[in-house]
């Protein structure tokens, strides 16, 4: 990358040090964390529009979509969310092929027979012959619609949680009022039930920076594969031979988890600060006391 | 070669730790195999989770109290524990102990010291035989421990924090001060007031021991737990749809045990209220830490 560093084994102390940590691979890794930012970044507000949606549906009065909706909600209550994401993975992904195979494959045989999954070769997404960035697309794409569905349910239930919380009163001075029911879900009740909800979407929040390693899992070259893939020893073969330093890129990791965390703590405090003002709430209250 | 249902339960039932048939079926599988299986795999869940919750009992008491002090000194070292558990990925952390464990026998030194420090000598074992399978259960074992320590640390915090005024100062007015004060009154209202949240950490710290056979620790000839056997179906049968559901089934059936032997636990430590004041336990739903 760098002049100085096109012979690693020659440099010493904080040349080496300094080469070392912008090589090729080390890039990728900074890149990595990108990645994981994308993932927050596209899931949060995906899982928050599912989540909306379960809620609602859950409210509704048309039994079976409020049934769809509850089910939803209690999905996630007594089974280990990690089964999960395994299970959604290959469900999405086996889904999928089949729904290709309807189109492109001729006969159109029922894929899973016996011990296997199988469809034509064209049906495969993606496919076969697709070059590695497009497979590491697709598993991020997975990803990205695994952790919506699940982390989705918990919003739900969140919301769910939090439109109850709105002081009914509220809601039946508003029809009073002459409003339809769809005027007093969209100017009373949505915009209060946000001061209701935002511990609990902080706290899922604080979890779904939590669940970013479980790429890994999903198999997306994440920052917990490069931690592993770089700080495992090296040998005299490679450019930079060192020995088993995965702890201390683990280390890293903790740091980086422990310093968004605490920073995105911050940032809920002052949010809810700011949703507090003028409700009616004990935190509210306080506020006014203040001022007064 | 096919056996009854009964015959699969005898050979694998304990197929987990080691007892009974040593090959896994191979093909054509049944579904009383993926059942006695997954359920011989629960084992661990069940030992990590167990022990885990009973040594961190002790540990978040003390740690809540700890965070509690005045004296800085007790406090801080406290509530860093709680930030670093709290504010980290159980699977980073799990990454983290398993990489220290690796690196530790190249410090004798320290090696020594921990195991003289540590009751739980059994993590540093030296021997290599059994040593390699004891340091990795021994070892997540540990992260769980310390990690639900820190969780719950925080639910008794909190409880000790809201435990009412009028209390504390009835207490006095009947003379009972420091030690005893703390011992009759303090304690078994800071467990009353957070035992909801506990149990609700308790379910969910059962949920969070499926994630050691894949945070690093690897799971030696083929002994896993639950979700390790309803992996290898779901490898093996390219089908998701009968293993993983079939983990859910016994986690739900799990649960359901945690959370009766903990609402018996709160009928006892709400046993002195009027029933429209006693702590409802409110399952939440579990999340990922």
């Amino acid at each position: 990358m760098f002049a100085a560093c096109a012979d690693p084994k020659s440099i010493e102390g904080l040349t080496w040090g300094f080469c070392y940590l912008t090589s090729g691979k080390h890039v990728d890794f900074y890149w990595s964390f990108v990645v994981v930012l994308a993932l927050l970044a596209i899931t949060a507000p995906a899982a928050l529009g599912m989540g909306f949606m379960g809620a609602t549906a859950a409210r509704s009065h048309i039994a079976p979509i409020s049934w769809l909706g509850k089910i939803y909600i209690w999905m996630v209550r007594g089974i280990p969310d990690i089964i999960f994401f395994l299970f959604f993975v290959i469900a999405l992904d086996q889904g999928l092929e089949y729904l290709k195979s309807l189109a492109v494959c001729d006969g159109g045989a029922w894929p899973w027979q016996g011990l296997e999954f199988r469809v034509c070769q064209e049906a495969k997404v993606p496919l076969g012959a697709s070059s590695s960035g497009w497979h590491q697309a697709y598993g991020f794409g997975l990803a990205v619609v695994t952790f919506a569905i699940v982390f989705g349910a918990f919003v739900a239930n969140v919301i769910y949680g939090a439109m109850q919380a709105v002081p009914h009163a509220q809601l039946e001075t508003a029809e009073a009022y002459g409003m339809s029911r769809a005027q007093v879900f969209r100017r009373i009740l949505v915009p209060q039930m946000w001061v209701y909800a935002l511990p609990g979407l902080g706290n899922l929040w604080m979890i779904l920076i939590k669940a970013t390693p479980l790429l890994f899992l999903l198999g997306v070259k994440d920052i917990v594969y490069y931690a592993r893939e770089l700080g495992g020893s090296k040998t005299q073969a490679y450019e930079y031979p060192h020995g088993d330093w995965r702890l201390w890129y683990f280390l890293g990791l903790l740091v980086f988890y422990l310093v968004f965390t605490s920073l995105s703590e911050r940032v809920f405090a002052r949010l809810s600060r700011r949703l507090s003002k003028g409700q009616a709430t004990s935190g509210g209250k306080a506020m006014r006391k203040a001022a007064a | 070669m096919s056996m009854t249902c009964w015959e699969t339960v005898q050979a694998y039932a304990f197929r987990s730790i080691g007892i009974g048939e040593n090959l896994l079926p191979k093909s054509d599988f049944t579904l009383c195999q993926q059942f006695t299986l997954i359920g011989s795999g629960m084992i661990w869940n069940l030992y990590f989770g167990v022990l885990a919750l009973t040594f961190g009992f002790f540990l978040a008491n003390a740690v809540a109290l700890a965070k509690n002090a005045r004296n800085p000194l007790v406090r801080k070292p406290a509530e860093w524990f709680v930030f670093v558990f709290r504010g980290s990925p159980l699977f980073i952390q799990f990454f983290l102990a398993y990489e220290a464990l690796i690196l530790l026998p190249k410090f004798p030194g320290i090696e020594a010291t921990l195991v003289a420090v540590f009751p739980v000598e059994v993590i540093i074992s030296i021997d290599i035989g059994s040593g390699w399978q004891t340091r990795a259960w021994a070892g997540a074992l540990l992260v769980l421990f310390l990690n639900t320590s820190a969780y719950a640390a925080e639910i008794f915090h909190g409880a000790l924090k809201s435990i009412p005024k009028g209390d504390l100062e009835a207490a006095e007015a009947y003379g009972l001060t420091g030690w005893k004060r703390f011992i009759r009154i303090e304690w078994p209202t800071m467990l009353r007031l957070g035992w909801p949240g506990y149990t609700n950490e308790a379910i969910f710290l059962f949920h969070a021991t499926t994630l050691v056979y894949f945070s690093g620790f690897p799971a030696f000839s083929q002994k896993g737990d639950a979700l390790y056997y309803a992996n290898y179906f779901a490898d093996k049968t390219f089908n998701p749809f009968v293993p993983y559901p079939i983990v859910g089934f016994y986690f739900i059936c799990l649960t359901l045990l945690v959370t009766t032997i903990y609402g018996a636990v709160n009928k006892r430590l709400n046993r002195h209220l009027p029933s429209n004041q006693r702590q409802k336990i409110r399952l939440r739903p579990n999340l990922i830490r």
